[in-house]
């Protein structure tokens, strides 16, 4: 068993991680902060863990050492503490976007500021075990993902590993979002007269999660667009993207299939029978199962590749349980295994 | 085990042992339905399916 805290516990993804944590079979949950709900008992913000704890919020001035501390705060505020949260634990995992990316340029660049602790970045692998396992295992600082861009990423996976991509050719994401992407704070257009039913696109293109796709993959001619849509959890996304001259169908399985085998949270969704024939994030919520599928037109060589999440989890608290997991050298799946709902 | 390849995705299928002639095997990876066609040897071809309004 190993001690952790939570820095940040009141917004929905210090609440995924402290339902995640609660039924860890390695984990004791140390303390859970809040500046917000300071002394409040930790079901009184996530009524989910009624009965499943019995912890309060912690003051964040108080934090005691852990063997493991999560940072769940805004984004912009763990980069300005980092020297300090080093010396409470000898591991950190950060769910904000402040050690995504590992170029200070790159940061600026989509962020608009400077990043306030540069030294630190070259320091945190990027903490999507699909495409950076290995370096996980052997790291002390791990960084969250953004949910769009692991949505993203995980379609693009088969076919850049397969290296089966018209390099020449631009590549585009539409992606659709539930409401809880955009934290658990309101603005007006979270007001549920203005969110509820929309088909709303809200980023066309230049969203900050694109420069993660940027880092994994180094596609330049790239466009992430950013749809929200009328559900809590989710993220599907759905890529266009041109495929080399000669790729047919069986090239693609192979692809597909060889990244579901090596990723024990990969699925492949490509049925001819059923309701669910491509992936969806419907069945996912409340699970770490990223589901992909694809269409090929091989007349043009277009293929479609679809990638289905659940945004809090996958795309967020479950991904950086999973990156605890092999940090620690545990069972990746440990405290995982939950496969969603349906029907739901 | 007696095994074949799905024509549609490749997938290995493994079949029971009293698998007979005509009889219509389903895919597990990819759901299409496979005829076999042929004992000895071995055969499968891509049996129709309904077409279903599915996802509309």
């Amino acid at each position: 068993m190993i001690r952790v805290s939570i820095l940040g516990g009141s917004g929905y993804t210090g609440g995924e991680l402290i339902r995640l944590l609660s039924f860890h079979p390695q984990i004791e949950i140390h303390q859970v902060t809040s500046r917000s709900h300071l002394g409040e008992y930790v079901h009184q913000v996530h009524p989910n863990l009624r009965k499943v704890n019995s912890l309060k919020f912690s003051d964040p001035g108080q934090l005691e050492p852990v063997d493991l501390l999560f940072l769940a705060v805004p984004h912009g505020e763990a980069q300005k503490k980092m020297d300090d949260f080093a010396k409470l634990a000898p591991k950190v995992i950060d769910l904000s976007a402040d050690f995504r990316l590992q170029d200070p340029v790159l940061y600026e660049k989509w962020y608009g500021q400077m990043h306030a602790s540069p030294q630190w970045l070259s320091k945190f692998v990027y903490g999507l075990p699909e495409i950076n396992r290995e370096a996980i295992q052997h790291a002390d600082y791990v960084s969250g993902v953004g949910c769009n861009a692991t949505a993203s990423i995980l379609a693009l996976l088969p076919i850049m590993q397969a290296g089966l991509m018209d390099d020449s050719s631009p590549v585009t994401i539409e992606i659709k979002v539930g409401s809880s992407e955009g934290g658990a704070s309101v603005n007006d257009g979270s007001h549920h007269p203005e969110r509820s039913g929309v088909i709303r696109t809200f980023s066309a293109f230049g969203h900050r999660h694109t420069a993660e796709v940027v880092q994994a993959f180094g596609i330049q001619k790239l466009w992430l667009t950013m749809t929200a849509v009328d559900l809590v959890r989710g993220a599907l996304a759905t890529s266009h993207l041109q495929l080399k001259p000669g790729v047919v169908m069986k090239d693609l399985w192979k692809a597909y299939r060889a990244v579901t085998q090596e990723n024990p949270f990969l699925r492949l969704v490509n049925e001819k029978r059923g309701v669910y024939r491509v992936p969806e994030p419907k069945v996912l919520a409340g699970s770490n199962y990223a589901d992909i599928g694809f269409a090929y037109d091989q007349e043009n060589n277009h293929l479609v590749s679809i990638c289905a999440i659940d945004n809090l989890m996958k795309g967020a608290s479950g991904t950086a349980v999973q990156c605890m997991n092999l940090m620690m050298g545990w069972d990746e799946m440990a405290g995982l295994n939950f496969p969603g709902l349906h029907p739901i | 085990m007696k095994s074949v390849i799905c024509l549609e995705c490749e997938a290995e299928i493994n079949l029971d042992a009293g698998v007979e002639k005509n009889e219509i095997i389903v895919c597990p990876d990819c759901g299409v339905d496979l005829e076999i066609v042929s004992l000895d040897p071995l055969t499968v071809d891509l049996a129709p399916m309904e077409e279903e309004d599915w996802g509309e």
